[in-house]
């Protein structure tokens, strides 16, 4: 029965002795352990999430880079293309002039040749109708020495203007 | 929570106490029918020398003639001292401290040399009787009726204070290197008590008390790692070690008394309510609210008994086994015992910290029920 009788002094005692210690641990053990756990497995947490948001992050980006890469390389090939067409145009549009600009010059060329030509029968007819002239005033001498021949001229002609 | 468990091991720990029990009995009363003849000249002997009998030891070379009497001798190893025995004839006397109605009387249990002599204080004249310390009277016998209370700093509360020193040095440590070393990993002592109080907070206060656990958490660490260090305290053989602190029904009692205010007061009104308005027909009442206000004593009784049974059984197993040796007065014995004692030790250190660990659990039960908002 002894066993199962608590005695006063160890009640007392035994009381005491646990709300010290729990007042004591309270303050100087518990606060801080349990707080620093926690903060820890806060810690912790956050930087598991932003590891998980990291790795978000780089698919993101990747995923970006990869997108820019193709739409570079497609802006790429759209200047290439363009550079391409924009040559040919260039050249056509050179060749288009330079055929203008010959032919422009032909028809010049052209036109100077007639001038000249135009120039040089006008040349020819005036030393013609001066050799002419000239021919015809010696025939017309050689012919009119004797008086005859100078009546039947005037005859001739006055039948032309008559005629007229 | 695995609970099944825990009570696979209780089983398998009852099945064991018993048969323990069993065949110590069976002894027993053979060493009883072999003492019986002597036991009369012996007693008469013992009542006239007045305590002269030591009791630290029953079976040492100055008592040599004495038969062994395990029962005495266990018993006073489970119960309380006002010595701390040391080795062979050597104690550690303990203050005693005495609340008279003349006032407080303080003195050490050394003059009493181990009950052999009276010692005369300010008010009374003091005797040690079975390790209980008795107001004589005038006329040389002792006075009973003398209201005088012990307070004395007995071995188990010198054992408690042992205790409590080893866990204010541990755990002020471990919070100082939490200090020191903030937002690193644990270290050292660190990282072996982290595990347990984290075990504590997520496996024993959340799952039973719920969202409001960060209340009740200095509470419940600080019963879990008293009972668990003053259990395994109370394994080691020599000193500081060796009192039966947690298997004394005082303590056992202050802890389940400090688990019942705690639930009470936190009790909101759906606990009073089940208590006072539980959902049963009207005329069930009369017996349902008594049954429900048991309750609230049972509970905690039933925590101080678990422990005070669990770790004085351990205790007596352990001192039965090594009785063997001295009952069969062979050392052939000693070997079988040993063996026997190593494995009650191996065991005792799981039920050390199981008990704690129900303790705890079960305080943290009783809470969450009283904190419960639904029904």
């Amino acid at each position: 029965m002894e066993l199962v009788t608590p005695s006063i002094g160890l009640v007392f005692w035994t009381s005491l002795a646990f709300i010290c210690l729990l007042i004591l641990l309270r303050k100087f053990a518990w606060k801080p352990i349990l707080g620093a756990i926690h903060e820890r497995e806060q810690s912790i947490d956050e930087a598991l999430n932003k590891a998980e948001l990291a790795k978000q992050e780089m698919a993101r980006l990747t995923s970006q880079n990869q997108d820019l890469m193709q739409q570079a390389r497609a802006e790429r090939d759209e200047i290439l293309k363009e550079a391409k067409t924009l040559k040919d145009s260039i050249l056509n549009e050179a060749k288009k002039q330079a055929q203008v600009e010959g032919a422009k010059l032909i028809e010049k060329a052209k036109i100077e040749i007639e001038n000249q030509k135009k120039a040089a029968l006008a040349e020819v007819k005036d030393q013609v109708s001066t050799l002419s002239l000239e021919i015809a005033e010696r025939v017309l001498r050689t012919q009119l020495d004797d008086k005859t021949k100078q009546e039947a001229l005037v005859a001739n002609l006055l039948k032309d203007v008559e005629l007229n | 929570m695995d609970c099944n468990r825990v009570f696979v091991s209780k089983v398998k720990r009852l099945t064991i106490v018993f048969t323990l029990l069993i065949a110590f009995l069976s002894i027993k009363i053979d060493t009883f029918a072999q003492v019986d003849s002597a036991v009369v000249p012996v007693d008469s002997v013992v009542a006239e020398s007045a305590h002269a009998a030591s009791g630290e030891h029953g079976a040492t070379a100055e008592h040599g003639k004495e038969k062994f009497e395990p029962t005495k001798v266990i018993m006073e190893h489970i119960a309380d001292s006002h010595m701390w025995h040391l080795w062979g004839h050597t104690s550690l006397p303990l203050p005693v401290i005495l609340y008279t109605p003349g006032g407080l009387e303080f003195f050490s249990s050394a003059h009493f040399h181990h009950g052999e002599e009276d010692y005369k204080g300010t008010y009374n004249t003091y005797r040690l009787v079975e390790d209980h310390v008795k107001v004589v009277g005038a006329n040389g016998q002792v006075d009973e009726t003398a209201s005088v209370l012990d307070f004395s700093i007995t071995k188990n509360v010198a054992a408690m204070f042992v205790a409590i020193l080893v866990i204010l040095v541990v755990f002020i440590s471990v919070a100082s290197a939490y200090k020191k070393r903030v937002g690193k990993a644990p270290k050292g002592l660190q990282s072996l008590i982290e595990p347990i109080i984290v075990f504590v907070r997520d496996d024993i206060a959340k799952p039973n008390i719920g969202h409001k656990y960060a209340k009740f958490m200095p509470y419940l660490l600080t019963v879990f790692f008293f009972i668990w260090f003053n259990n395994l305290l109370g394994l080691v053989p020599i000193f500081p070690g060796g009192a039966n602190v947690t298997g004394n029904i005082a303590l056992t009692f202050v802890m389940a008394f400090g688990t019942m205010i705690i639930v009470n007061i936190n009790g909101n009104k759906y606990y009073w309510k089940h208590i006072f308005r539980p959902d049963v027909p009207w005329w069930l009442y009369p017996i349902m609210i008594p049954v429900e206000l048991i309750g609230i004593i049972s509970k905690p009784f039933a925590l101080m008994i678990r422990l005070f049974a669990n770790i004085t059984a351990g205790h007596i197993i352990v001192l039965s086994l090594i009785s063997l040796i001295f009952i069969f007065e062979t050392l052939a014995i000693a070997p079988v015992s040993v063996a026997f004692v190593l494995f009650m030790d191996v065991l005792e250190l799981l039920v050390a910290f199981l008990q704690a660990f129900i303790f705890t659990l079960l305080t943290a039960l009783f809470i969450g029920m009283a904190v419960e908002e639904h029904h």
